[in-house]
Protein backbone atom coordinates (compact mmCIF):
# COMPACT_ATOMS: atom_id res chain seq x y z
CA UNK A 1 0.00 0.00 0.00
CA UNK A 2 1.20 3.51 -0.74
CA UNK A 3 2.49 5.65 2.07
CA UNK A 4 1.27 9.16 2.52
CA UNK A 5 2.51 12.14 4.50
CA UNK A 6 0.87 10.64 7.58
CA UNK A 7 3.61 8.00 7.55
CA UNK A 8 6.55 10.43 7.67
CA UNK A 9 6.84 10.51 11.48
CA UNK A 10 7.13 6.73 11.34
CA UNK A 11 10.09 6.96 8.98
CA UNK A 12 11.78 9.60 11.10
CA UNK A 13 11.26 7.42 14.17
CA UNK A 14 12.73 4.38 12.43
CA UNK A 15 15.71 6.39 11.18
CA UNK A 16 16.44 7.66 14.69
CA UNK A 17 16.25 4.13 16.10
CA UNK A 18 18.57 2.66 13.46
CA UNK A 19 21.08 5.49 13.89
CA UNK A 20 21.06 5.00 17.64
CA UNK A 21 21.58 1.24 17.28
CA UNK A 22 24.33 1.57 14.66
CA UNK A 23 26.27 4.08 16.73
CA UNK A 24 25.65 2.47 20.14
CA UNK A 25 29.22 1.24 20.77
CA UNK A 26 30.48 4.80 20.28
CA UNK A 27 28.38 6.45 22.94
CA UNK A 28 27.22 3.81 25.37
CA UNK A 29 30.36 4.03 27.52
CA UNK A 30 29.97 7.79 27.84
CA UNK A 31 26.47 7.47 29.30
CA UNK A 32 27.65 4.99 31.91
CA UNK A 33 26.84 1.79 30.09
CA UNK A 34 28.98 -0.84 28.41
CA UNK A 35 28.86 -2.65 25.09
CA UNK A 36 27.55 -5.94 26.47
CA UNK A 37 24.62 -4.08 27.98
CA UNK A 38 23.81 -2.72 24.54
CA UNK A 39 24.02 -6.22 23.12
CA UNK A 40 21.67 -7.52 25.78
CA UNK A 41 19.18 -4.78 24.91
CA UNK A 42 19.30 -5.92 21.28
CA UNK A 43 18.80 -9.58 22.15
CA UNK A 44 15.89 -8.89 24.48
CA UNK A 45 14.42 -6.43 21.99
CA UNK A 46 14.48 -9.12 19.33
CA UNK A 47 12.69 -11.56 21.64
CA UNK A 48 10.11 -8.98 22.69
CA UNK A 49 9.51 -7.84 19.11
CA UNK A 50 9.03 -11.46 18.07
CA UNK A 51 6.60 -12.05 20.93
CA UNK A 52 4.77 -8.91 19.91
CA UNK A 53 4.32 -10.20 16.37
CA UNK A 54 1.90 -12.63 18.01
CA UNK A 55 0.65 -10.49 20.89
CA UNK A 56 0.36 -7.02 19.38
CA UNK A 57 -0.31 -7.83 15.75
CA UNK A 58 -2.29 -11.07 15.91
CA UNK A 59 -3.93 -10.49 19.28
CA UNK A 60 -2.82 -13.79 20.81
CA UNK A 61 -1.22 -13.81 24.26
CA UNK A 62 1.48 -16.39 24.93
CA UNK A 63 2.98 -16.85 28.37
CA UNK A 64 5.26 -19.60 27.18
CA UNK A 65 7.71 -17.95 24.82
CA UNK A 66 10.56 -18.62 27.23
CA UNK A 67 10.38 -22.24 26.08
CA UNK A 68 11.46 -21.34 22.55
CA UNK A 69 13.92 -18.76 23.79
CA UNK A 70 15.44 -21.37 26.09
CA UNK A 71 15.47 -24.03 23.38
CA UNK A 72 17.53 -21.57 21.33
CA UNK A 73 19.81 -21.04 24.32
CA UNK A 74 20.36 -24.74 24.98
CA UNK A 75 20.39 -25.72 21.31
CA UNK A 76 23.27 -23.33 20.71
CA UNK A 77 25.11 -24.14 23.95
CA UNK A 78 24.87 -27.93 23.72
CA UNK A 79 25.87 -27.93 20.05
CA UNK A 80 28.94 -25.80 20.60
CA UNK A 81 29.96 -27.66 23.73
CA UNK A 82 29.41 -31.26 22.63
CA UNK A 83 28.97 -31.44 18.86
CA UNK A 84 30.74 -28.79 16.88
CA UNK A 85 32.62 -25.74 18.12
CA UNK A 86 30.99 -23.45 15.57
CA UNK A 87 28.94 -20.39 16.39
CA UNK A 88 26.78 -20.57 13.28
CA UNK A 89 26.14 -24.31 13.66
CA UNK A 90 25.05 -23.68 17.24
CA UNK A 91 22.68 -20.96 16.11
CA UNK A 92 21.24 -23.13 13.34
CA UNK A 93 20.56 -26.01 15.72
CA UNK A 94 19.12 -23.69 18.34
CA UNK A 95 16.70 -22.03 15.95
CA UNK A 96 15.72 -25.33 14.34
CA UNK A 97 14.98 -26.90 17.74
CA UNK A 98 12.75 -23.97 18.65
CA UNK A 99 10.97 -24.12 15.28
CA UNK A 100 10.26 -27.85 15.46
CA UNK A 101 8.99 -27.64 19.03
CA UNK A 102 6.83 -24.61 18.23
CA UNK A 103 5.40 -26.23 15.11
CA UNK A 104 4.30 -29.35 16.98
CA UNK A 105 3.06 -27.62 20.13
CA UNK A 106 1.37 -24.99 17.98
CA UNK A 107 -0.71 -27.64 16.23
CA UNK A 108 -1.99 -28.83 19.60
CA UNK A 109 -2.98 -25.43 20.95
CA UNK A 110 -4.00 -23.03 18.15
CA UNK A 111 -7.66 -23.81 18.55
CA UNK A 112 -7.57 -22.42 22.10
CA UNK A 113 -8.25 -18.77 22.85
CA UNK A 114 -7.48 -16.18 25.48
CA UNK A 115 -6.61 -17.36 28.96
CA UNK A 116 -6.78 -21.05 27.94
CA UNK A 117 -4.18 -20.50 25.25
CA UNK A 118 -1.95 -18.57 27.65
CA UNK A 119 -2.22 -21.27 30.35
CA UNK A 120 -1.37 -24.09 27.97
CA UNK A 121 1.65 -22.21 26.62
CA UNK A 122 2.93 -21.94 30.20
CA UNK A 123 2.36 -25.65 30.79
CA UNK A 124 4.28 -26.70 27.69
CA UNK A 125 7.03 -24.23 28.51
CA UNK A 126 7.53 -25.69 31.98
CA UNK A 127 8.09 -29.14 30.49
CA UNK A 128 11.28 -27.91 28.83
CA UNK A 129 12.36 -26.13 31.98
CA UNK A 130 12.13 -29.30 34.03
CA UNK A 131 14.03 -31.29 31.42
CA UNK A 132 16.89 -28.78 31.51
CA UNK A 133 16.69 -28.63 35.31
CA UNK A 134 16.75 -32.38 35.93
CA UNK A 135 18.99 -33.70 33.19
CA UNK A 136 22.09 -32.84 35.16
CA UNK A 137 24.87 -34.63 33.33
CA UNK A 138 23.95 -33.11 29.95
CA UNK A 139 22.48 -29.70 30.71
CA UNK A 140 24.29 -28.97 33.94
CA UNK A 141 20.94 -28.81 35.74
CA UNK A 142 20.42 -25.86 38.03
CA UNK A 143 24.02 -24.74 37.57
CA UNK A 144 23.49 -24.24 33.86
CA UNK A 145 25.68 -25.15 30.95
CA UNK A 146 29.12 -23.58 31.17
CA UNK A 147 32.68 -24.21 29.98
CA UNK A 148 31.97 -23.37 26.39
CA UNK A 149 32.11 -20.14 24.46
CA UNK A 150 31.14 -18.58 21.18
CA UNK A 151 33.73 -19.08 18.48
CA UNK A 152 35.33 -16.63 16.08
CA UNK A 153 33.83 -16.97 12.62
CA UNK A 154 36.21 -17.69 9.76
CA UNK A 155 35.06 -16.73 6.28
CA UNK A 156 38.34 -17.82 4.67
CA UNK A 157 39.14 -14.33 3.44
CA UNK A 158 38.29 -12.68 6.72
CA UNK A 159 37.90 -13.56 10.35
CA UNK A 160 35.21 -12.17 12.61
CA UNK A 161 36.51 -12.26 16.15
CA UNK A 162 33.24 -12.10 17.98
CA UNK A 163 34.78 -13.86 20.98
CA UNK A 164 37.33 -11.30 22.08
CA UNK A 165 35.86 -8.09 20.70
CA UNK A 166 32.56 -7.10 22.35
CA UNK A 167 32.05 -4.45 19.68
CA UNK A 168 32.37 -6.98 16.86
CA UNK A 169 29.93 -9.23 18.67
CA UNK A 170 27.53 -6.29 19.07
CA UNK A 171 27.47 -5.75 15.31
CA UNK A 172 27.14 -9.48 14.76
CA UNK A 173 23.99 -9.43 16.90
CA UNK A 174 22.78 -6.22 15.29
CA UNK A 175 23.02 -7.90 11.89
CA UNK A 176 20.69 -10.73 12.95
CA UNK A 177 18.43 -8.30 14.76
CA UNK A 178 18.13 -6.18 11.62
CA UNK A 179 17.38 -9.12 9.34
CA UNK A 180 14.78 -10.58 11.72
CA UNK A 181 13.09 -7.26 12.33
CA UNK A 182 13.05 -6.42 8.62
CA UNK A 183 11.37 -9.74 7.84
CA UNK A 184 8.74 -9.22 10.52
CA UNK A 185 8.06 -5.65 9.41
CA UNK A 186 7.72 -6.71 5.78
CA UNK A 187 5.35 -9.53 6.75
CA UNK A 188 3.16 -7.13 8.68
CA UNK A 189 2.79 -4.94 5.60
CA UNK A 190 1.87 -7.90 3.39
CA UNK A 191 -1.52 -9.46 2.65
CA UNK A 192 -0.66 -12.21 5.12
CA UNK A 193 0.16 -9.63 7.79
CA UNK A 194 -3.13 -7.89 7.19
CA UNK A 195 -5.02 -11.12 7.85
CA UNK A 196 -3.25 -11.21 11.24
CA UNK A 197 -4.37 -7.66 12.03
CA UNK A 198 -7.85 -8.71 10.96
CA UNK A 199 -7.78 -11.63 13.41
CA UNK A 200 -6.68 -9.27 16.17
CA UNK A 201 -9.44 -6.80 15.35
CA UNK A 202 -12.33 -9.21 14.88
CA UNK A 203 -11.85 -12.93 14.66
CA UNK A 204 -15.43 -13.71 13.72
CA UNK A 205 -15.43 -11.22 10.87
CA UNK A 206 -12.12 -12.60 9.62
CA UNK A 207 -13.43 -16.16 9.62
CA UNK A 208 -16.40 -15.04 7.55
CA UNK A 209 -14.13 -13.32 5.06
CA UNK A 210 -12.79 -16.76 4.19
CA UNK A 211 -9.65 -16.83 6.33
CA UNK A 212 -8.94 -20.16 8.07
CA UNK A 213 -8.16 -18.37 11.31
CA UNK A 214 -6.49 -21.23 13.20
CA UNK A 215 -4.02 -21.86 10.40
CA UNK A 216 -3.06 -18.20 10.24
CA UNK A 217 -2.60 -18.05 14.01
CA UNK A 218 -0.40 -21.15 13.79
CA UNK A 219 1.79 -19.45 11.19
CA UNK A 220 2.02 -16.28 13.24
CA UNK A 221 2.94 -18.35 16.31
CA UNK A 222 5.60 -20.20 14.33
CA UNK A 223 7.16 -17.00 12.97
CA UNK A 224 7.10 -15.49 16.45
CA UNK A 225 8.71 -18.53 18.07
CA UNK A 226 11.33 -18.78 15.33
CA UNK A 227 12.66 -15.31 16.06
CA UNK A 228 12.37 -15.82 19.80
CA UNK A 229 14.49 -18.94 19.29
CA UNK A 230 17.01 -16.87 17.31
CA UNK A 231 17.12 -14.38 20.16
CA UNK A 232 17.76 -17.30 22.52
CA UNK A 233 20.79 -18.47 20.57
CA UNK A 234 22.22 -14.95 20.61
CA UNK A 235 21.58 -14.73 24.35
CA UNK A 236 23.54 -17.94 24.91
CA UNK A 237 26.40 -16.60 22.81
CA UNK A 238 26.36 -13.31 24.68
CA UNK A 239 26.82 -14.99 28.05
CA UNK A 240 28.79 -18.06 26.92
CA UNK A 241 26.41 -19.82 29.24
CA UNK A 242 23.01 -21.54 29.19
CA UNK A 243 20.87 -20.74 32.19
CA UNK A 244 17.81 -22.92 33.00
CA UNK A 245 15.98 -19.78 34.05
CA UNK A 246 15.82 -18.70 30.42
CA UNK A 247 13.31 -21.56 30.07
CA UNK A 248 11.33 -20.65 33.18
CA UNK A 249 7.91 -19.11 32.73
CA UNK A 250 8.99 -15.96 34.53
CA UNK A 251 11.14 -15.24 31.49
CA UNK A 252 7.99 -15.42 29.32
CA UNK A 253 6.43 -12.85 31.60
CA UNK A 254 9.45 -10.61 31.16
CA UNK A 255 8.95 -10.63 27.37
CA UNK A 256 5.30 -9.73 27.82
CA UNK A 257 6.23 -6.93 30.24
CA UNK A 258 8.73 -5.53 27.74
CA UNK A 259 6.17 -5.52 24.93
CA UNK A 260 3.43 -3.94 27.03
CA UNK A 261 5.81 -1.46 28.65
CA UNK A 262 7.06 -0.15 25.32
CA UNK A 263 3.71 -0.32 23.58
CA UNK A 264 2.41 -3.46 21.95
CA UNK A 265 0.48 -1.69 19.23
CA UNK A 266 3.63 -0.13 17.82
CA UNK A 267 6.27 -2.08 15.98
CA UNK A 268 9.18 -0.47 17.89
CA UNK A 269 7.43 -0.50 21.25
CA UNK A 270 9.00 -3.79 22.42
CA UNK A 271 12.48 -2.43 21.60
CA UNK A 272 11.84 0.58 23.82
CA UNK A 273 10.36 -1.68 26.50
CA UNK A 274 13.33 -4.02 26.37
CA UNK A 275 15.77 -1.12 26.59
CA UNK A 276 14.01 0.31 29.62
CA UNK A 277 13.77 -3.09 31.30
CA UNK A 278 17.37 -4.15 30.71
CA UNK A 279 18.87 -0.79 31.64
CA UNK A 280 16.70 -0.40 34.75
CA UNK A 281 17.61 -3.92 35.79
CA UNK A 282 21.30 -3.18 35.32
CA UNK A 283 21.32 0.10 37.24
CA UNK A 284 18.82 -0.58 39.98
CA UNK A 285 20.12 -4.06 40.76
CA UNK A 286 23.50 -2.57 41.75
CA UNK A 287 21.66 -0.53 44.40
CA UNK A 288 19.07 -2.93 45.73
CA UNK A 289 18.16 -6.59 45.53
CA UNK A 290 14.54 -5.57 45.15
CA UNK A 291 15.05 -4.09 41.69
CA UNK A 292 12.08 -6.06 40.42
CA UNK A 293 9.70 -4.06 42.60
CA UNK A 294 10.88 -0.85 40.93
CA UNK A 295 10.29 -2.30 37.50
CA UNK A 296 6.93 -3.60 38.72
CA UNK A 297 5.95 -0.15 39.98
CA UNK A 298 7.02 1.44 36.71
CA UNK A 299 5.08 -1.20 34.79
CA UNK A 300 1.92 -0.64 36.82
CA UNK A 301 2.13 3.12 36.29
CA UNK A 302 2.55 2.74 32.55
CA UNK A 303 -0.29 0.26 32.22
CA UNK A 304 -2.62 2.40 34.36
CA UNK A 305 -1.90 5.75 32.78
CA UNK A 306 -0.49 4.97 29.35
CA UNK A 307 -2.13 1.78 28.15
CA UNK A 308 -0.44 2.15 24.78
CA UNK A 309 3.00 1.99 26.37
CA UNK A 310 5.91 4.38 26.40
CA UNK A 311 5.95 4.70 22.63
CA UNK A 312 2.23 5.44 22.73
CA UNK A 313 2.98 8.56 24.81
CA UNK A 314 5.57 9.79 22.34
CA UNK A 315 3.38 9.05 19.36
CA UNK A 316 0.48 10.98 20.82
CA UNK A 317 2.72 14.01 21.20
CA UNK A 318 4.05 13.80 17.64
CA UNK A 319 0.91 12.76 15.80
CA UNK A 320 -2.10 14.63 17.14
CA UNK B 1 -30.94 -25.58 -10.73
CA UNK B 2 -31.57 -23.63 -7.55
CA UNK B 3 -28.60 -21.85 -6.06
CA UNK B 4 -29.49 -22.62 -2.46
CA UNK B 5 -31.57 -25.49 -1.13
CA UNK B 6 -32.15 -25.73 2.57
CA UNK B 7 -33.69 -29.11 3.32
CA UNK B 8 -35.51 -29.78 6.58
CA UNK B 9 -32.95 -28.17 8.85
CA UNK B 10 -33.41 -28.11 12.61
CA UNK B 11 -31.28 -26.67 15.39
CA UNK B 12 -31.65 -27.64 19.03
CA UNK B 13 -29.93 -25.94 21.94
CA UNK B 14 -30.50 -28.47 24.69
CA UNK B 15 -34.26 -28.75 24.96
CA UNK B 16 -34.87 -25.49 23.10
CA UNK B 17 -35.77 -25.94 19.46
CA UNK B 18 -34.60 -22.75 17.74
CA UNK B 19 -35.23 -23.91 14.19
CA UNK B 20 -37.65 -26.75 13.54
CA UNK B 21 -37.65 -28.57 10.20
CA UNK B 22 -37.43 -25.53 7.90
CA UNK B 23 -36.91 -25.82 4.14
CA UNK B 24 -36.27 -23.05 1.65
CA UNK B 25 -35.22 -22.95 -1.98
CA UNK B 26 -33.66 -19.83 -3.46
CA UNK B 27 -33.21 -19.45 -7.22
CA UNK B 28 -30.20 -17.67 -8.66
CA UNK B 29 -30.86 -13.95 -9.03
CA UNK B 30 -33.64 -13.93 -6.46
CA UNK B 31 -33.94 -11.58 -3.52
CA UNK B 32 -35.48 -13.47 -0.67
CA UNK B 33 -36.57 -11.90 2.58
CA UNK B 34 -36.88 -13.98 5.74
CA UNK B 35 -39.28 -12.39 8.20
CA UNK B 36 -41.02 -13.33 11.41
CA UNK B 37 -41.78 -12.03 14.89
CA UNK B 38 -38.99 -11.78 17.47
CA UNK B 39 -37.72 -15.18 18.48
CA UNK B 40 -38.85 -16.78 15.23
CA UNK B 41 -35.40 -18.28 14.72
CA UNK B 42 -34.42 -16.12 11.75
CA UNK B 43 -30.86 -15.41 12.87
CA UNK B 44 -30.28 -19.04 13.90
CA UNK B 45 -31.55 -20.07 10.47
CA UNK B 46 -29.04 -17.67 8.91
CA UNK B 47 -26.24 -19.02 11.07
CA UNK B 48 -26.99 -22.50 9.78
CA UNK B 49 -26.74 -21.36 6.16
CA UNK B 50 -23.49 -19.43 6.68
CA UNK B 51 -21.85 -22.16 8.75
CA UNK B 52 -21.68 -20.22 12.02
CA UNK B 53 -23.69 -23.10 13.50
CA UNK B 54 -23.99 -26.73 12.45
CA UNK B 55 -27.61 -27.95 12.05
CA UNK B 56 -28.81 -30.72 14.38
CA UNK B 57 -30.43 -32.33 11.35
CA UNK B 58 -31.19 -31.56 7.72
CA UNK B 59 -29.03 -30.59 4.74
CA UNK B 60 -27.85 -27.42 3.05
CA UNK B 61 -27.10 -27.64 -0.67
CA UNK B 62 -25.29 -24.78 -2.37
CA UNK B 63 -25.02 -24.86 -6.14
CA UNK B 64 -25.55 -28.61 -6.16
CA UNK B 65 -22.98 -29.34 -3.45
CA UNK B 66 -23.76 -30.46 0.08
CA UNK B 67 -22.11 -27.82 2.30
CA UNK B 68 -23.76 -28.86 5.58
CA UNK B 69 -20.47 -29.94 7.18
CA UNK B 70 -18.21 -27.22 5.73
CA UNK B 71 -16.50 -24.67 7.96
CA UNK B 72 -17.36 -20.98 7.46
CA UNK B 73 -14.15 -20.13 5.58
CA UNK B 74 -14.80 -22.92 3.09
CA UNK B 75 -18.35 -21.74 2.50
CA UNK B 76 -16.95 -18.28 1.78
CA UNK B 77 -14.58 -19.80 -0.78
CA UNK B 78 -17.60 -21.38 -2.49
CA UNK B 79 -19.34 -18.03 -2.68
CA UNK B 80 -21.46 -17.53 0.45
CA UNK B 81 -20.82 -14.18 2.16
CA UNK B 82 -22.67 -12.68 5.08
CA UNK B 83 -23.09 -9.67 7.31
CA UNK B 84 -24.13 -9.75 10.94
CA UNK B 85 -27.00 -8.31 12.92
CA UNK B 86 -24.54 -6.43 15.11
CA UNK B 87 -21.99 -4.84 12.78
CA UNK B 88 -18.80 -6.88 12.53
CA UNK B 89 -15.96 -4.83 11.05
CA UNK B 90 -12.34 -4.01 11.95
CA UNK B 91 -12.92 -0.84 13.99
CA UNK B 92 -9.28 0.17 14.44
CA UNK B 93 -8.38 -0.15 10.77
CA UNK B 94 -9.21 2.35 8.03
CA UNK B 95 -12.12 1.78 5.67
CA UNK B 96 -9.60 1.16 2.92
CA UNK B 97 -7.89 -1.58 4.93
CA UNK B 98 -11.23 -3.09 5.91
CA UNK B 99 -11.92 -3.56 2.21
CA UNK B 100 -8.39 -4.47 1.20
CA UNK B 101 -8.35 -7.54 3.45
CA UNK B 102 -11.35 -9.30 1.83
CA UNK B 103 -10.21 -8.26 -1.65
CA UNK B 104 -6.81 -9.84 -1.05
CA UNK B 105 -8.34 -12.96 0.47
CA UNK B 106 -10.73 -13.34 -2.46
CA UNK B 107 -7.81 -12.88 -4.88
CA UNK B 108 -6.05 -15.83 -3.26
CA UNK B 109 -3.35 -13.63 -1.71
CA UNK B 110 -4.07 -14.37 1.95
CA UNK B 111 -0.74 -16.15 2.53
CA UNK B 112 1.38 -13.90 0.34
CA UNK B 113 4.32 -12.31 2.19
CA UNK B 114 4.53 -9.64 -0.53
CA UNK B 115 2.61 -8.37 -3.54
CA UNK B 116 3.91 -7.45 -6.95
CA UNK B 117 3.31 -3.91 -8.11
CA UNK B 118 0.71 -4.99 -10.64
CA UNK B 119 -1.15 -7.18 -8.15
CA UNK B 120 -1.09 -4.34 -5.64
CA UNK B 121 -2.47 -1.92 -8.23
CA UNK B 122 -5.24 -4.37 -9.13
CA UNK B 123 -6.20 -4.75 -5.47
CA UNK B 124 -6.17 -0.97 -4.99
CA UNK B 125 -8.40 -0.48 -8.04
CA UNK B 126 -10.91 -3.03 -6.79
CA UNK B 127 -10.91 -1.37 -3.37
CA UNK B 128 -11.55 2.02 -4.98
CA UNK B 129 -14.48 0.54 -6.88
CA UNK B 130 -15.96 -0.87 -3.67
CA UNK B 131 -15.47 2.43 -1.84
CA UNK B 132 -17.42 4.15 -4.60
CA UNK B 133 -20.16 1.53 -4.47
CA UNK B 134 -20.64 1.93 -0.74
CA UNK B 135 -20.52 5.74 -0.93
CA UNK B 136 -17.41 5.65 1.27
CA UNK B 137 -14.82 7.16 -1.08
CA UNK B 138 -14.47 10.39 0.92
CA UNK B 139 -14.03 8.45 4.19
CA UNK B 140 -11.57 5.87 2.88
CA UNK B 141 -8.73 6.74 5.26
CA UNK B 142 -10.80 7.16 8.41
CA UNK B 143 -10.96 4.44 11.01
CA UNK B 144 -14.16 2.47 10.67
CA UNK B 145 -14.77 2.76 14.41
CA UNK B 146 -15.12 6.53 13.97
CA UNK B 147 -17.79 6.35 11.28
CA UNK B 148 -21.54 6.70 11.74
CA UNK B 149 -23.58 3.56 12.29
CA UNK B 150 -24.92 3.75 8.74
CA UNK B 151 -21.46 4.02 7.20
CA UNK B 152 -20.24 1.10 9.31
CA UNK B 153 -23.12 -1.01 7.99
CA UNK B 154 -22.29 0.07 4.45
CA UNK B 155 -18.64 -0.87 5.05
CA UNK B 156 -19.70 -4.30 6.23
CA UNK B 157 -21.87 -4.87 3.17
CA UNK B 158 -19.17 -3.87 0.70
CA UNK B 159 -16.68 -6.03 2.64
CA UNK B 160 -18.94 -8.98 1.89
CA UNK B 161 -19.16 -7.87 -1.75
CA UNK B 162 -15.38 -7.75 -1.92
CA UNK B 163 -15.48 -11.54 -1.70
CA UNK B 164 -17.30 -11.75 -5.07
CA UNK B 165 -20.08 -13.80 -3.50
CA UNK B 166 -22.70 -15.70 -5.44
CA UNK B 167 -25.00 -15.60 -2.44
CA UNK B 168 -25.14 -12.66 -0.08
CA UNK B 169 -26.72 -13.09 3.35
CA UNK B 170 -27.71 -9.85 5.08
CA UNK B 171 -28.83 -10.04 8.71
CA UNK B 172 -31.03 -6.99 9.34
CA UNK B 173 -29.07 -4.58 7.17
CA UNK B 174 -31.07 -1.55 8.31
CA UNK B 175 -31.21 -2.34 12.04
CA UNK B 176 -30.82 0.75 14.19
CA UNK B 177 -30.76 3.17 11.27
CA UNK B 178 -32.54 6.46 10.67
CA UNK B 179 -34.79 6.97 7.64
CA UNK B 180 -32.08 8.57 5.56
CA UNK B 181 -29.58 5.77 6.20
CA UNK B 182 -32.24 3.10 5.70
CA UNK B 183 -33.05 4.60 2.33
CA UNK B 184 -29.40 4.66 1.26
CA UNK B 185 -28.80 1.03 2.25
CA UNK B 186 -32.04 -0.06 0.61
CA UNK B 187 -30.97 1.59 -2.63
CA UNK B 188 -27.58 -0.09 -2.41
CA UNK B 189 -29.15 -3.53 -1.95
CA UNK B 190 -31.58 -2.85 -4.77
CA UNK B 191 -28.74 -1.93 -7.12
CA UNK B 192 -26.80 -5.08 -6.20
CA UNK B 193 -29.85 -7.17 -6.90
CA UNK B 194 -31.15 -5.46 -10.06
CA UNK B 195 -27.90 -4.35 -11.71
CA UNK B 196 -25.48 -6.82 -10.20
CA UNK B 197 -27.86 -9.79 -10.58
CA UNK B 198 -26.74 -10.91 -7.15
CA UNK B 199 -28.68 -13.53 -5.23
CA UNK B 200 -29.53 -12.12 -1.82
CA UNK B 201 -31.22 -13.51 1.27
CA UNK B 202 -31.97 -10.98 3.97
CA UNK B 203 -33.58 -10.85 7.36
CA UNK B 204 -35.42 -7.61 7.94
CA UNK B 205 -37.79 -6.09 10.45
CA UNK B 206 -38.68 -2.97 8.51
CA UNK B 207 -41.65 -4.05 6.38
CA UNK B 208 -41.32 -1.07 4.02
CA UNK B 209 -37.84 -2.33 3.15
CA UNK B 210 -39.03 -5.92 2.78
CA UNK B 211 -41.90 -5.09 0.47
CA UNK B 212 -39.79 -2.68 -1.52
CA UNK B 213 -37.00 -5.18 -2.18
CA UNK B 214 -38.10 -8.80 -1.99
CA UNK B 215 -39.10 -11.06 -4.86
CA UNK B 216 -40.27 -13.71 -2.45
CA UNK B 217 -40.73 -13.84 1.29
CA UNK B 218 -40.33 -16.71 3.74
CA UNK B 219 -42.08 -16.34 7.09
CA UNK B 220 -40.88 -18.14 10.21
CA UNK B 221 -42.72 -18.27 13.50
CA UNK B 222 -41.43 -19.84 16.73
CA UNK B 223 -38.72 -21.70 14.84
CA UNK B 224 -41.07 -23.23 12.29
CA UNK B 225 -41.97 -22.50 8.70
CA UNK B 226 -45.18 -20.49 8.49
CA UNK B 227 -45.57 -19.31 4.90
CA UNK B 228 -43.82 -18.50 1.67
CA UNK B 229 -44.88 -16.45 -1.32
CA UNK B 230 -44.69 -13.19 -3.22
CA UNK B 231 -45.01 -9.99 -1.19
CA UNK B 232 -48.67 -9.72 -2.27
CA UNK B 233 -49.44 -13.26 -1.15
CA UNK B 234 -47.73 -12.77 2.18
CA UNK B 235 -49.52 -9.47 2.80
CA UNK B 236 -52.83 -11.24 2.26
CA UNK B 237 -51.94 -14.35 4.30
CA UNK B 238 -54.10 -14.71 7.39
CA UNK B 239 -51.75 -16.97 9.31
CA UNK B 240 -48.99 -14.38 8.91
CA UNK B 241 -51.24 -11.59 10.12
CA UNK B 242 -52.22 -13.60 13.16
CA UNK B 243 -48.61 -14.39 13.98
CA UNK B 244 -47.66 -10.72 13.89
CA UNK B 245 -50.80 -9.32 15.46
CA UNK B 246 -50.96 -12.05 18.07
CA UNK B 247 -47.52 -11.03 19.22
CA UNK B 248 -47.39 -7.27 18.87
CA UNK B 249 -50.90 -6.03 18.12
Amino acid sequence: MKDGPQDYPKYVGAAVIWLALLSMPFWINRVGGYTQLGTEVLVMALAATALNFLLGFTGVLSFGHAAYFGLGVYGAGLTIKYLLPSTLAGMAVGVLTAVVAAAIIGLLIVHLRGIYFAMVTIAFGQVFYFIAFRWNNVTGGDDGLSNWSRQPIDFGFARLDILHSPVTFYYFVLFFFAVAVAIMAALLRSPFGRTLLAIRENERRTRFLGVPVDRHIWLSWLISCTFVGLAGTLYALLNNFADPHTLYWEQSGVFVIMAVLGGMRSFWGPLIGAAIYVVLQDYVSTMTQNWMSFIGLFFVLVVLFFPRGVLGIIRRKVVP
Amino acid sequence: MSLLQVEHVSKHFGSLIAVNDVSMTVEAGQLRAVIGPNGAGKTTFFNLISGFLRPSSGRIIFDGEDVTALLPARRVWRGIARTFQVTEVFPELSVRQNLRIPVEVASGYRLRPWLSRSADAKVAAHVAELLEMGGLADKADRLVGELSHGDQRATEIVMALALNPRLLLLDEPTAGMGDQETYAITQLIRRLHKDGKLTIVLIEHDMRVVFHLADRITVLDQGSFLAEGTPQEIAANEAVQTAYLGQAA
